[in-house]
C-alpha cells in the first residue's frame, strides 16, 4: 500500500490518492501532437462539443416529452415549444445539432481518407470511427420517431419494412421489431428506449474506445509523416520548441482547437436562431396520420445518400447495394492496398478516386431528396452504380501505386 | 494559404449539398403556384355605388340574411345556436359583423349572388343533385347589383378595420371549420373556464362542452367528407407560399379539396397569419431578439480565442 503523508494543500491531497498530475500530464500536457497540421485537425473536437450540445439539450427536453402515440406531438410542438421557458431554444439546438453533427462527420470521415489516416496502424480508429458513425445513425433514427409526426411515422414505416428483406418477406420480423403491425405506441416507447438509453450509452463508450485508438498509433498529420514521437517530444521539453515536430495537446493544441470551435459556434447559433428549417422538416409539424401517406416520403440529409443507393434498383438488387453502401466503408483499410500514407493529392489515382467519391457521394445525396419521376428515375442507377465500382476499383488502382517520393 | 483553400472547397461542397437537398429538391417537389395578391379577377368589380342605409334595410328584411346569420354589431342575435346550425347546414354561418373588413368587396358581392361561384365549389354543388345551403340573392324587385351593392355598403360600415383582431380575423374565417387546440378553440367557440366536482372528480361542464364540439364536428365531417385538419401549429407545416395561394384559392394547391375560397383581403390575411403564427410559432419573436446577442456572444469569443492562441504559438513556430 502506498504510503499517505498528511496533505497541505486539495491539490496534493487529490495527488495522493488519484496521482492527477500524472494523469493530467498523460492526457493532456503531455499528449503529443504533430504540428503540421490545418484546421480539419480540429473536428473530432467539435463533434465532442456538438454531442455535449445534443447531450445537454436532449437531457432538458427529456424532462417534458411524453413517449405516447397520444401526447409526444404535443409535447413536442405546444409544451416544450410554447409552455416551457427557452423550450424552443433547447428543440432548436437539439435539431440542428443532430444535423449539423453529420455534416461533420462526414468532413472528418473525408479528412481521414483524404490523408490517408486509417492505415499503417491507424486501422482500429478508422474501425472504431465507422462504429461511431453507425451508432449515431440509430440514434438519429430513432430521435426522428420521437415527435410523432408525418416523417417519423412514414419512415419508419418504410425504414422498418427493409428488415422484410425483400423477397426473403419477413414479414414476421418487421412486426417483432415494430411491436405491432404498423408503428404504434410500442414502436415509440421502444424507440424511445433506444434514444435516450441503449444509444446514447453505446455512442458514449465508442466515444472512449475512439480516443484510446489513437493512443498509440498517434494522430496522423498534414504530410502522412511517420514521427519519432519520443524524440521529438524530448526535444520540445527540453525547450526546442521551435524546432520539435510535435505540440502538446494542452494548450497549444487545445488553443487552435477552441479558435475553430468559436467559428462553428457561430455558423451553428446563426442556425439554430435564424435557419433551422433543413433541420426541421415541415412535413413532421403534420401529426402522424397512419391513414394518409405524405406525397413525398425522405430521410433526413446525412442518409440520402444511401437512400438512393436503394432507391432506384429493383427490390432485391437494390437491397444487396444497400447493404453493400452500409458496410464497405469500414474495410477501406483492408481495401486500399497502397502502403502509401499521405495527401490524396500526391497519390496518382487515388487523388482522381477520393474527389469522384465525394462527387457520387453528393450527387447522390441531391437525387435521394428528389422524387423519383423523369430523369431522377431513368439515371438513378447511374450514381448508385459508379459508387459501387468506385469500390471495387479501389484495390486494383491502389495495388498499382507508386510509392510516395518515386523509391 | 492552404487553409483558405480547404475552407473554400468545404464551403462549395456544403452548400452545394445545401442548395440540391432544400431550394432545388423543394422547388421540384411542390408545383409552383404564382400569388394573385388577392386580386380576385374571376370576379367582377362593383359597377355601382352603394348606399349603406338602403342595404341595411335590404340585410334585415328582403335580404334575409338575418334568418340564418347574427350581426352582434347591430345585436342582432344569433337565431339558432352553433349545434343546430351545423345540423341543418353542415357548418355554422359565420356572423357578419366583420366581414366587410376581413373580405374582398368583390367576393362579398359574389357571395350575395352567387355563394358557389364565390367559394369556388361548383364541383361540389352542381345546384342540382346537390345545392349550397346558401340560397342566391334572387333581387328584391329592383336593380339587382344596385342592391348588392348596397348591402356591401352596409357591411362595410358596420366593420371597422382597425377593430380586426388576429383572433377576430381567424375564429370568423377559418376557426367555425378549423379547431386550434394550441389557442384552445373549438369550432363552436374557445373551451369555457369550468371546474371539476370535488366529490366526483369529474367535470361535467367539460364533458358537456366536449359532446357539443364532438356533435358539431360529426356534422362538419359529414357535410365536408372529412374533419377539417386543426391547424395550431400549421404555418410551420406549410411554406408561407403554400398559405397564402391556398388561401386565396384552395383549388390550386389541392385542386377538388371541400375548402372553400376564403375571400379574405390583405389585411384579413396578414391577422389570420398573425394567429396562426402566434399558436404555431411562438418563439419568434424571442429567436430574433436574443439570436443576435448569442451570435455577438461568440464572434467575441472567437476573438479573445485567436488573440489567446497567437500568445501560445509564438513560441511553437
Amino acid at each position: 500500500m502506498a504510503h499517505f503523508k498528511k496533505a497541505t494543500s486539495v491539490h496534493e491531497w487529490l495527488n495522493q490518492r488519484l496521482a492527477v498530475d500524472s494523469v493530467r500530464k498523460v492526457l493532456a500536457t503531455e499528449y503529443w501532437i504533430p504540428k503540421n497540421i490545418n484546421f480539419l485537425w480540429a473536428m473530432g473536437m467539435i463533434l465532442a462539443v456538438t454531442f455535449g450540445l445534443l447531450l445537454i439539450s436532449g437531457i432538458f427536453l427529456l424532462m417534458y416529452y411524453k413517449p405516447d402515440t397520444k401526447l409526444a406531438f404535443d409535447s413536442v410542438n405546444y409544451t416544450i415549444m410554447s409552455q416551457v421557458g427557452y423550450g424552443w431554444l433547447w428543440r432548436h439546438i437539439h435539431a440542428v445539432a443532430a444535423s449539423v453533427v453529420f455534416l461533420i462527420i462526414y468532413i472528418h470521415m473525408f479528412t481521414g481518407i483524404y490523408y490517408g489516416s486509417y492505415k499503417k496502424g491507424r486501422e482500429m480508429i478508422w474501425i472504431s470511427g465507422m462504429l461511431l458513425f453507425v451508432t449515431f445513425s440509430g440514434e438519429a433514427f430513432s430521435g426522428y420517431m420521437l415527435p410523432w409526426g408525418q416523417m417519423s411515422y412514414w419512415a419508419g414505416t418504410v425504414i422498418t419494412d427493409i428488415f422484410s428483406l425483400g423477397s426473403l418477406d419477413l414479414t414476421g420480423l418487421v412486426e417483432w421489431i415494430r411491436g405491432g403491425f404498423v408503428p404504434g405506441d410500442a414502436f415509440l416507447n421502444r424507440f424511445f428506449m433506444l434514444h435516450v438509453v441503449l444509444l446514447p450509452l453505446a455512442v458514449m463508450a465508442l466515444i472512449v474506445f475512439h480516443f484510446a485508438t489513437l493512443r498509440l498509433p498517434h494522430v496522423n498529420n498534414q504530410d502522412g509523416e511517420e514521427i519519432d514521437f519520443k524524440e521529438e517530444s524530448e526535444k520540445y521539453l527540453s525547450g526546442n520548441t521551435k524546432n520539435s515536430k510535435v505540440i502538446r495537446f494542452q494548450f497549444d493544441f487545445l488553443s487552435k482547437d477552441i479558435v475553430v470551435l468559436g467559428f462553428f459556434f457561430i455558423f451553428f447559433f446563426y442556425l439554430v436562431f435564424f435557419h433551422y428549417e433543413f433541420a426541421m422538416d415541415p412535413v413532421n409539424f403534420d401529426p402522424a396520420n397512419g391513414l394518409k401517406t405524405p406525397t413525398h416520403i425522405y430521410p433526413e440529409w446525412y442518409f440520402l445518400w444511401t437512400y438512393e443507393i436503394l432507391r432506384p434498383f429493383p427490390k432485391n438488387p437494390g437491397l444487396l447495394a444497400f447493404g453493400f453502401a452500409q458496410v464497405i466503408f469500414i474495410f477501406l483499410p483492408f481495401l486500399d492496398r497502397s502502403p502509401n500514407v499521405g495527401p490524396a493529392n500526391r497519390r496518382g489515382a487515388f487523388k482522381v478516386w477520393f474527389w469522384l467519391l465525394l462527387i457520387t457521394m453528393v450527387v447522390l445525396t441531391i437525387m435521394g431528396k428528389l422524387p423519383p419521376e423523369g430523369i431522377y428515375k431513368t439515371y438513378g442507377p447511374v450514381p448508385a452504380s459508379i459508387f459501387i465500382l468506385l469500390w471495387l476499383a479501389l484495390p486494383i488502382i491502389t495495388k498499382f501505386e507508386k510509392p510516395i517520393g518515386g523509391k | 494559404m492552404k487553409e483558405l483553400k480547404i475552407i473554400a472547397v468545404l464551403v462549395f461542397f456544403t452548400l452545394l449539398t445545401y442548395w440540391g437537398v432544400e431550394p432545388f429538391a423543394h422547388s421540384v417537389m411542390h408545383k409552383h403556384v404564382d400569388f394573385k395578391h388577392f386580386a380576385y379577377k374571376d370576379l367582377p368589380a362593383l359597377t355601382k355605388t352603394g348606399d349603406a342605409a338602403r342595404g341595411k334595410a335590404l340585410v334585415m328584411g328582403a335580404g334575409a340574411c338575418v334568418g340564418c346569420h347574427s350581426i352582434k354589431a347591430a345585436g342582432i342575435p344569433s337565431p339558432m345556436d352553433a349545434n343546430t346550425a351545423a345540423a341543418s347546414y353542415g357548418v355554422n354561418p359565420p356572423d357578419l359583423s366583420h366581414v366587410g373588413a376581413l373580405f374582398d368587396e368583390k367576393f362579398l358581392a359574389e357571395m350575395i349572388k352567387d355563394p358557389t361561384k364565390a367559394l369556388m365549389l361548383g364541383h361540389k354543388f352542381d345546384g342540382k343533385t346537390r345545392v349550397f345551403p346558401m340560397p342566391a340573392f334572387a333581387g328584391a324587385g329592383g336593380d339587382k347589383n344596385q342592391e348588392v351593392a348596397d348591402m356591401v355598403a352596409y357591411l362595410k360600415s358596420i366593420a371597422t378595420a382597425s377593430k380586426i383582431t388576429p383572433t377576430i380575423a381567424y375564429t370568423v374565417s377559418c376557426g367555425r371549420c378549423h379547431a386550434n387546440r394550441y389557442a384552445k378553440w373549438t369550432q363552436i367557440g374557445f373551451v369555457p373556464k369550468t371546474k371539476s366536482n370535488i366529490t366526483t372528480n369529474q367535470d361535467i361542464d367539460l364533458l358537456k362542452f366536449e359532446t357539443k364540439v364532438a356533435d358539431y364536428q360529426n356534422n362538419l365531417a359529414k357535410y365536408l367528407g372529412k374533419l377539417p385538419p386543426d391547424l395550431s401549429i400549421m404555418i410551420r407545416a406549410r411554406s408561407e407560399s403554400f398559405m397564402k395561394t391556398f388561401v386565396e384559392d384552395p383549388q390550386s394547391q389541392l385542386p377538388g379539396t371541400a375548402m372553400p375560397r376564403v375571400g379574405l383581403n390583405k389585411e384579413g390575411y396578414e391577422n389570420v397569419k398573425a394567429f396562426l403564427e402566434k399558436t404555431g410559432d411562438p418563439s419568434k419573436p424571442a429567436r430574433e431578439k436574443i439570436g443576435p446577442w448569442v451570435i455577438g456572444f461568440f464572434v467575441i469569443f472567437t476573438i479573445l480565442a485567436l488573440l489567446w492562441k497567437r500568445s501560445i504559438w509564438k513560441d511553437l513556430h
